[in-house]
């Protein structure tokens, strides 16, 4: 059985009139059981659950404290080639984008290494778009184990793999993955997905999955909030987490919320979700799957991250480029995946978080 | 009091309260609980202690008279505690070390089998080996079989702070150890370190909840005090507890006049 099963189940369910149905005494109960259901996260995430943000703030900040203490593990991003063959409607390294198409040679992943490694990152995640002929296999594993001379920890996001190449991976020292699903909704991603192998919705659904087979130890998931009703999506985001973590006890599962920001070529996403909804989808979050990594990158602004610290988050990226070759050089002409907008250094986000109280862990595993 | 010691992995200890470096808001505070709790033993888990020293290091605030424990937390098989034992070792973090295999990533529970199979070859390697694990009186026989300096049982899962759940099962362990019983896991209150020491454990571990309290230094001085108090209840030989009220003068007394 795959996710997939769990998608179908719930695919026709009634969201609307569900929500229509929750009471302020419901979202009290969901609340205050120790083992809350997929029912009570979706009643979380009811927009009458907004009314009790106060609530679940205080009961995702105890639980985040009690299995993560007051620690923030930091990472950083690092593009090694953007060519791609998919046309994905939202995404700046769309393949009908004029853009400057660079692949980085392996003296230059070296070169970005060195001047990440002196900010003191010891978790790198490297990043390609989809194009095997350009990055294949063979280019991803000489990058895994050159980084990993460089760095105590090295994830993955790139195209969807078979088990047997997660398992390659994981032997040239790539412990993470990181892989969106964008949508749940397969009529939406139809919509978006407009050319090359990310078409196929079943394909990408499943690479989390072939990925804890292959022996990742982290698996992270996440949509990308504004492609489709996003409560929905959170609902679906939160039951393929479970689903993993019950399925693959030694597998952690984490958690990425990124929402919409502007990329190249004028995309509007259809739904947008504001500050608040995006901390009631995090506390939701974290009363459901108490253990679980919840990952903010530098989508969100300085002042927004430092606020949501307590919330439930356990991982930020920092000091990000989303440019390739962005560590080294003035991108001159180059378009970065997504727009940033947390600007500040290694240095000064680990000071913001030392400042709220909390611990910057910037070594958590050393896959020896 | 001052010549009840613990001898653990040949090394005497006059405090019986162990604590962890994990979860801390600031590393900062350490040192200061380290002096406020008189915690003579820490534990650190090597995942995250820098080696290359490229970044913060942890073993920084940690003083040169506390004894480390390091720890295998990350790995998922013997062979990769073996490793993590290994470097620690390297590293100058002594020989103690302390079995920490989980393959279970929701409730954190650790591994047995894995634990035993690690346990023996480390302590034929001259560690001072210290295995976490979930209380089984038989698997604790063959860690000391094994050469394990103590057991380990957990009290509750990893940062539960749900107390001595465990309770009768880690009874059988001190009834029936040759080597100390360490109570590591699940201990949230000072009064559950307190219990667990009144039935006779010969230490205990906390971590999160001294770490996570709002002020960790006063909460580690609190464990100390529980810790002591519990250990002093032990060596008086307190009374048991009885469902039938016991009176002062007995009842039948006149009987041996």
């Amino acid at each position: 059985m795959s996710f997939y099963k769990v998608v179908e189940q719930y695919r026709d369910f009634d969201v609307p009139n569900f929500f229509d149905q929750v009471s302020d005494e419901d979202i009290i109960l969901s609340l205050a059981k120790e083992k809350p259901g997929p029912m009570d996260f979706l009643t979380l995430l009811s927009p009458r659950a907004a009314g009790h943000l106060e609530a679940m703030a205080h009961k995702a900040h105890q639980l985040t404290v009690q299995y993560f203490g007051r620690t923030i593990q930091m990472f950083i991003p690092l593009y090694i080639s953007n060519h791609c063959n998919n046309g994905c409607a939202y995404c700046g390294f769309n393949h009908k984008n004029p853009i400057l198409r660079r692949k980085l040679s392996l003296e230059e992943i070296e070169i970005e290494a060195k001047a990440i490694a002196k900010t003191g990152m010891q978790h790198v995640l490297f990043l390609t778009g989809e194009a095997q002929h350009m990055t294949p296999m063979s280019y991803l594993v000489d990058a895994a184990q050159l980084l990993k001379k460089h760095f105590a920890s090295v994830a993955i996001e790139v195209y969807p793999l078979e088990i047997e190449e997660y398992r390659q991976l994981y032997k040239a020292g790539v412990d993470s993955m990181t892989m969106f699903q964008e949508t749940y909704d397969e009529g939406v991603y139809k919509r978006v997905h407009l050319a090359g192998k990310k078409m196929d919705y079943n394909w990408r659904l499943n690479g989390p999955e072939r990925a804890a087979k292959g022996g990742m130890r982290v698996v992270n998931l996440g949509p990308l909030l504004g492609l489709s009703e996003p409560r929905r999506e959170m609902f679906f985001t939160g039951l393929h987490a479970n689903y993993l973590e019950n399925k693959y006890i030694d597998t952690e599962v984490a958690i990425s919320l990124p929402r919409f920001n502007e990329a190249e070529g004028d995309f509007q996403p259809d739904y947008l979700v504001n500050d608040k909804t995006f901390v009631q989808f995090m506390t939701a979050l974290r009363i459901f799957l108490p253990r679980s990594g919840l990952t903010v990158s530098t989508r969100e602004n300085a002042n927004f991250r430092d606020r949501i610290l307590p919330l439930g988050v356990t991982r930020y990226s920092a000091g990000s480029s989303t440019g390739v070759g962005g560590y080294t050089e003035i991108p001159d002409g180059q378009t970065p995946q997504f727009e940033i907008t947390d600007a500040r250094s290694v240095a000064q986000v680990a000071d913001a978080i030392l400042a709220q109280g909390y611990q910057p862990i910037y070594k958590d595993w050393d896959c020896i | 009091m001052n010549d009840d010691v613990l001898l653990l992995g040949g090394k005497e200890f006059s405090n019986r309260l162990l604590t962890g470096t994990g979860k801390f808001g600031n590393h900062g505070q350490i040192p200061k609980m380290l002096a406020a709790s008189g915690s003579q033993m820490i534990t650190v888990a090597l995942r995250r202690v820098d080696i290359s020293a490229q970044s913060e290091n942890i073993l920084e605030y940690i003083p040169k008279n506390v004894t480390l424990l390091p720890n295998t937390s990350g790995a998922r098989n013997a062979e990769q505690a073996v490793r993590v034992a290994r470097i620690a070792r390297e590293a100058g973090c002594g020989d103690f070390i302390k079995i920490e295999v989980i393959t279970d990533m929701k409730y954190l529970m650790p591994d047995n089998w894995e634990t035993l199979k690690a346990t023996e070859i480390l302590a034929k390697e001259g560690f001072q080996v210290l295995p976490y694990v979930l209380p089984d009186l038989p698997l604790a026989k063959r860690l000391e079989n094994a050469g394990a300096a103590a057991v380990m049982p957990l009290g509750a899962p990893i940062g539960t702070n749900r107390g001595l759940e465990t309770k009768p099962l880690i009874a059988m362990l001190i009834e029936n150890a040759s080597v100390p019983i360490v109570v590591d896991a699940g201990i949230g209150k000072p009064s559950q370190a307190a219990a667990a020491m009144e039935m006779g454990a010969d230490a205990v571990l906390v971590n999160t909840a001294i770490a996570t309290a709002r002020d960790p230094e006063a909460m580690g001085r609190a464990f100390d005090l529980a810790v002591k108090a519990g250990r002093t209840a032990y060596l008086a030989e307190m009374a048991e507890a009885s469902t039938l009220a016991r009176a002062s003068s007995p009842l039948t007394g006149f009987l041996d006049e």
